[in-house]
């Protein structure tokens, strides 16, 4: 047993609303320059529907991820030899329309327009080449709140064996928001798929970055994302991805769209996993035992064995009690609410989702669904969306594992209500799905009430520990002495060193009470 | 000093050291900009194509350049190849290789130039060197009829005079006497293709030293630690 811990998180899909403003904070703080204005780290998809770039979870088209080939991994976009073969040309790799063409509009015209009949209007024109668009034909987001066609909208492969052509009836439609993000993976096919080692997975955290300065723009890592979130920066010709929020997390924040997240649906925590075993986890023969295998390859932080080994793996105390807090274990290992999306592609993904419930309070309220026995609740069989459905996005087809989920979710609901409406306790229906009475009030508290300090339970990166000295640091960040990137190695440099440390000058930088600030004042 | 011996005598080392130097000195200081830069976001048909003929054209060309023309003349001969075979396999390889080359090189610059977006996201430095690989690759092309007359008059001699002036600039030995008899087609080509080497460190073409032939032996899955003890 080798014991890491990951930064992870959990969606609760049941209350996103599908605000954006999740994507809208992520893109103002990590991707408003040029070269990456169509990369979305953060975006929220309207479901069915083809998704952002289009059509990304079809890997028949895409060949992302992994698959098995004679029980071992192997990237799909084929062995080590075809990788390279490809480097000339990525064929799995998209194109700008497969996400959209960035656009701005003439702004300036409606400001310096004279006088007119009519009102001037600002027209669309492309941030790639500049050039006037006549008609914007996609754009992030294009099938908010399912807009467009059915026929481009069912191409969705998350209807894979169903009958689809039921669900484009309007009396059967169904709808679903997914946020989605960098599952900063356990066994990612980004890091794995890269040529020259530019992308790595960070031990203390499990955090997954490019290393800007490696990168050589190969973009094997592009195609290789079965999840498509990582972006080709046209202007630097790197590849850039979700961070994480790294500079936050480690000083203990959530991530920004995390933070900013209206809904409160998002949970930030820490996860155990046995590093030993991600191989052979992965390689689970049978795609629907892989959400099962995931569960497998976590660790209770309780265990006095994990204990022991957490500690001789150098894990800090801190962290420890942040993954015996952690939401995320209560969510996907205690209640067994929240799922990994699309564990087939065997990358073992980091964030997880809770199935959103999908109840019609009208069909409800004319008698039209069948209710659970408090008379108020439906049953899950007849809620909107397709169990199906769900189970070809979470659990590769699996249904029994959402089936209790989404039961597990309603009992809640019947439980408070029989709680506040009657001043009874309904135990009746907890022990129908495996729950007891502290397990549903825990549910509560974290999944309704959901309070900043419960969703977020992050320990910093205990900087102060790996510090040998905190003055010599100081300075370091902000302006640099010239070029700060790199050298060949840190042993070595082709020009003199810069002397950056400031640790030998400290007595130049002792507070002087004679000291006068630069506006001339005394401070 | 006149300009054939400033050409062929000192033009070499400039090249040369330019091509060395600057490249370490790119890679040190400043390898955010050490990249393949890939248009491939914008356009894939066409690149497909270019690309894959082109790369294949310019590395059999290098390669065989390096071994046709460094190889010292005594090594052939105890190998057993005439100057006669190495005559004809120059000729026939440089010929095929060539013209892969060539018509990957056009349909890149064709959609170099006149696919909008990668034309818009295109520096100067990218429309330069392709430019100037495209004329020397063709110069290159254009010396194959010459030899070919001088193979069917069985004369190996500006062959010869070509390698042994290489192998003498290689050994800080530039002669550029040593050229009087070759044709001005093949110096101009000399020149443009020295040229293309002082280019280098200021163009993508550093992504060659780049090929990344360690993927095939490193382990799949990268862990780095951030904390890192340094030693200073």
């Amino acid at each position: 047993m080798k014991v890491r811990a990951n930064f992870s998180l959990v969606f609760n899909l049941d209350k996103c609303i599908g605000c954006h403003t999740c994507s809208v904070t992520c893109k103002n703080v990590w991707t408003n320059r040029k070269g990456v204005e169509y990369a979305w780290f953060n975006n929220v998809e309207s479901k069915p529907g083809v998704g952002y770039p289009k059509n990304w979870e079809d890997q028949e088209q895409w060949n992302g991820g992994w698959e098995l080939v004679k029980g071992k991994l192997q990237l799909k976009s084929g062995n080590r030899g075809t990788v390279l073969k490809n480097i000339f040309m990525n064929p799995n790799m998209p194109t700008i329309d497969d996400y959209y063409e960035p656009f701005t509009y003439d702004y300036a015209v409606l400001q310096n327009s004279p006088l007119l009949e009519a009102t001037p209007t600002a027209r669309p024109r492309s941030l790639i080449d500049g050039q006037r668009m006549e008609k914007i034909e996609w754009g992030p987001n294009w099938e908010d709140d399912l807009g467009g066609k059915f026929k481009m909208r069912g191409k969705d492969a998350n209807f894979k064996d169903m009958e689809k052509q039921v669900y484009a009836e309007f009396e059967q439609t169904f709808h679903m928001y997914l946020p989605r993000m960098c599952n900063h993976c356990v066994n990612p096919s980004c890091v794995a798929a890269c040529p020259s080692g530019s992308i790595y997975k960070r031990e203390e955290d499990g955090i997954v970055l490019v290393d800007q300065d490696k990168c050589r723009s190969w973009r094997m890592c592009i195609s290789a994302c079965p999840y498509k979130k990582m972006f080709y920066n046209w202007e630097s010709g790197k590849a850039e991805k979700c961070t994480g929020c790294y500079p936050r997390v480690e000083s203990g924040l959530p991530t920004v769209c995390s933070e900013s997240c209206v809904g409160r649906i998002r949970y930030n925590g820490v996860m155990l996993y046995d590093a030993d075993r991600i191989d052979e986890l992965a390689s689970t023969p049978d795609d629907q035992d892989l959400y099962q295998a995931q569960l497998d390859l976590f660790l209770d932080p309780n265990d006095p064995e994990v204990i022991k080994q957490a500690k001789e793996d150098g894990i800090p105390e801190s962290w420890m009690e942040a993954a015996r807090q952690s939401p995320i274990y209560k969510l996907i290992v205690d209640w067994k609410v929240a799922f990994p999306l699309h564990p087939e592609f065997r990358t073992l993904p980091m964030v997880w989702y809770v199935p959103p419930l999908s109840p019609v309070q009208s069909q409800i309220d004319q008698g039209n669904i069948e209710l659970s026995q408090d008379g108020m609740i439906p049953k899950i069989e007849s809620l909107r969306l397709p169990i199906q459905y769900l189970a070809n996005m979470l659990t590769a087809g699996k249904e029994e594992p959402i089936v209790l989920a989404l039961k597990r979710m309603i009992a809640m609901r019947s439980f408070y209500r029989s709680l506040n409406v009657d001043g009874e306790t309904n135990l009746a229906v907890l022990e129908e799905v495996g729950l007891n009475e502290d397990q549903v009030r825990d549910m509560y508290r974290y999944m309704a009430i959901a309070n900043y300090e419960d969703r977020f339970v992050i320990p910093t990166s205990h900087e102060e520990l790996h510090q040998e000295d905190f003055h010599s640091f100081q300075g370091q960040n902000g302006f640099s002495f010239g070029n700060d990137g790199c050298s060949i190695s840190p042993e070595a440099s082709l020009f003199p060193d810069k002397r950056k440390s400031t640790g030998d000058s400290l007595e130049f930088v002792r507070y002087h009470p004679a000291a006068k600030r630069s506006d001339g004042e005394k401070s | 000093m006149n300009l054939t011996n400033l050409i062929f005598g000192i033009y070499p080392y400039i090249a040369l050291t330019t091509f060395l130097v600057g490249s370490v000195i790119r890679f040190d200081r400043e390898q955010y900009t050490w990249k393949a830069d890939s248009s491939q976001l914008f356009e894939k048909e066409q690149l497909q194509k270019g690309s894959i003929l082109f790369h294949i054209g310019v590395l059999a060309l290098f390669m065989g350049h390096f071994a046709g023309l460094v190889t010292p003349h005594s090594w052939f001969l105890s190998l057993g190849v005439s100057d006669m075979m190495h005559q004809v396999v120059a000729i026939s390889a440089g010929a095929a290789f060539g013209s892969l080359c060539m018509m990957g090189g056009v349909i890149l610059w064709k959609r170099r130039m006149y696919n909008s977006r990668v034309r818009a996201n295109s520096r100067f430095m990218d429309i330069f060197i392709l430019n100037w690989i495209l004329v020397t690759l063709g110069i290159g092309l254009l010396t194959i009829p010459v030899s070919i007359y001088h193979a069917f008059s069985g004369d190996a001699s500006v062959m010869i005079a070509l390698a042994e002036w290489v192998q003498g600039m290689l050994l800080l030995n530039a002669d550029a006497e040593m050229l009087a008899g070759v044709g001005f087609i093949y110096k101009l080509h000399l020149f443009l293709g020295m040229t293309v080497f002082l280019l280098f460190p200021f163009t993508r073409l550093v992504h060659v030293w780049s090929a990344p032939f360690s993927y095939v032996w490193r382990p799949y899955q990268i862990v780095r630690t951030k904390f890192v003890k340094r030693s200073r």
